[in-house]
């Protein structure tokens, strides 16, 4: 079996349901909401990569280095938000977050 | 010789180059400097930002892309900057006050709101899809930080967090949508695209990527379905930086709206326009309905702007220069509608004490005679009462919708406007008839100076529309 454009869209696809599944189902930690964001971002490198090769284009790899460097920026600002927030309410589960609500 | 090779016009680019130098040396600055009392950081912001206003105002008008084409500068490009450089000194001069009192005036935020401010600079003038991601996310990141801000403060930071998480979650889908336009139109550049998306031969998997674009795009807007972010960041965040959030992102996100769904898809309007149409009707229905049980004047606001978005969008989805245009005019008025309303939000203050409630407000015009005119005209003028400035505002989107035959949007928005002004003159009602509390203490100079300004504004421009309506007019036909 040849694998082509459709199987790489594919894994990505679903990696990218998995990402948005993993935010609006998980019920626990917000570390697993923050990991989803990642999987989110790297379905879409992978979506960029194959396209990029499929087209002969070199632009979707510049983009997807771009896509890297700023999902890493991404997991810094997460994180030390999230620790500001533990250091004032103690948890991290996604249940205590709910001072805000009208 | 290879054209990319060459060096590119920096020319265009001074505005950006100018606020990110300033802020590296804002930065440097505040490094050595360390913690002390004043508003010299602050001083230094407005400073930037007013010299590189004087340097968006002093660009060429005519069309000029540079940066091997990722970056254009335009008329609405120009208008657009304008504004959010407003929208952002309002930020900074709203907040002097407020930080010192509350004790975390430290030198970060100046230097965190000129970092975003490039951030909806690059987004503006963004003319390929890496452009606009890079200067979304420069805009985003700083704007969670700025949300978080008062970092001791349980509301702010789980309003940083929120808004982190939920932000996280739409440049995914963003990027997801650009990822599937780039495959199926080899191009990440809007003018290639557009070359490429026309008439009825447009795939699937490009219209998939724009309805996921289009989602990334309504979430930085706060336009319904993606609106739920937004009363808990207003209502956590300090008081300033709502007002921020409220003005200068908004400018940014309207104007990315705009430039991406007239410059890269002009060809599929027909694809576009359902689901514009569809958000604009469902956010003003939002913003009108959800807003009457509030109690608090930050989520009240809240709900307010995703309605205001709404209004603005029927402009975006006739799609002809008049609608661009009335969403210019819009985004203008609405700009100085809601750094006036704020300002009078954070008026509200006895010794260390915020009030934030609408009963706060129960007979202030006997107080505060003067802040209570102010207010009662900003809440007027944001139920579209004319002679005031947000009557013209919704008056331009409505007729460019008729003109582009969207009667029923703009029936909508009037039905909803209507609903909306029941909550904006309760306010005015519960101020000018119940019975007075105590005063609040003096406002401090710089809310006092963004009040005058805007309340000047929302109440004069009925008589002089000419030089706004002009200056949006122009930059609406910059980009057909």
């Amino acid at each position: 079996m040849v694998i082509g454009l459709g199987h790489y869209l594919t894994v990505a696809a679903v990696l990218f349901t998995l990402g948005v599944f993993g935010i609006f189902i998980n019920r626990k930690n917000v570390i697993v909401i923050l990991m989803s964001v990642e999987l989110i971002l790297l379905a879409v490198n992978i979506n960029m990569v194959a396209f990029s090769t499929h087209l002969n284009d070199i632009v979707g790899q510049v983009f997807a280095m771009l896509i890297l460097t700023v999902a890493a920026a991404e997991a810094a600002i997460g994180l030390a938000i999230l620790v500001v927030f533990f250091r004032n309410r103690g948890s991290i589960a996604v249940e205590d977050i709910n001072r805000l609500r009208g | 010789m290879n054209p990319a090779l060459t060096i590119p016009a920096f020319g265009p680019m001074l505005p950006e180059i100018l606020m990110a130098a300033g802020v590296l040396v804002m930065v440097l600055f505040g490094a050595f400097r360390g913690e002390r009392p004043g508003y010299g950081m602050n001083i230094i912001a407005l400073a930037l930002l007013a010299v590189t206003f004087l340097a968006v105002l002093m660009l060429p008008s005519e069309r000029v892309e540079t940066m091997a084409g990722s970056f254009v500068v335009d008329d609405f490009a120009k208008f657009m900057k304008a504004l959010t450089l407003l929208g952002s000194a309002g930020g900074v001069i709203l907040s002097l006050d407020y930080m010192r009192r509350e004790g975390i005036s430290r030198f970060e935020y100046p230097i965190l709101i000129v970092l975003s401010t490039i951030g909806m600079m690059m987004v503006i003038s963004a003319n390929d899809l890496i452009a606009l991601y890079l200067g979304l996310e420069l805009l985003s990141l700083s704007s969670y930080v700025i949300a978080a801000f008062d970092r001791d403060n349980v509301r702010s930071t789980e309003a940083g967090l929120k808004y982190f998480v939920l932000g996280a979650l739409s440049s995914g889908m963003l990027l997801y949508g650009a990822s599937l336009i780039y495959g199926f139109t080899g191009s990440v550049s809007f003018p290639t695209i557009a070359s490429v998306l026309t008439g009825t031969t447009v795939g699937i998997g490009a219209i998939v990527g724009l309805v996921f674009v289009a989602a990334g795009i309504a979430f930085k807007i706060s336009a319904v379905p993606f609106h739920m972010w937004t009363p808990d960041v207003y209502e956590g965040s300090p008081t300033p930086v709502t007002a921020f959030f409220a003005a200068a992102p908004k400018m940014a996100g309207m104007a990315m709206a705009t430039r991406v769904f007239i410059d890269a898809f002009p060809g599929i309007l027909v694809q576009w326009q359902q689901i514009i149409v569809f958000i604009s009707i469902a956010s003003m229905a939002l913003g009108s309905f959800a807003a009457i049980g509030q109690r608090n004047l930050k989520r009240l606001m809240a709900y307010s702007s995703i309605g205001n978005v709404g209004y603005a969008l029927i402009g975006l989805a006739a799609g002809t220069p008049a609608g661009v245009q009335g969403v210019a005019i819009y985004m203008a008025i609405y700009l100085a509608m809601t750094l006036g309303s704020f300002a009078i939000i954070l008026a509200m203050r006895r010794g260390n004490v915020m009030y934030e409630s609408i009963d706060d407000l129960s007979g202030l015009a006997r107080t505060h005679p003067a802040l209570a005119f102010c207010l009662a005209m900003m809440m007027f003028s944001l139920a579209g009462i004319p002679p005031l400035a947000g009557f013209f505002a919704k008056f331009y989107v409505f007729a460019a919708a008729i003109e582009a035959n969207l009667v029923a949007l703009a029936v909508i928005g009037v039905v909803t406007s209507v609903v909306g002004a029941y909550y904006y003159l309760r306010i005015v009602k519960v101020m000018y008839f119940d019975a007075p509390g105590e005063r609040y203490d003096a406002m401090p100079f710089g809310v006092k100076f963004v009040l005058a300004v805007s309340s000047v504004f929302v109440v004069l421009f009925g008589i002089v529309p000419a030089p706004l309506v002009a200056a949006a007019g122009a930059a609406a036909r910059s980009l057909f």
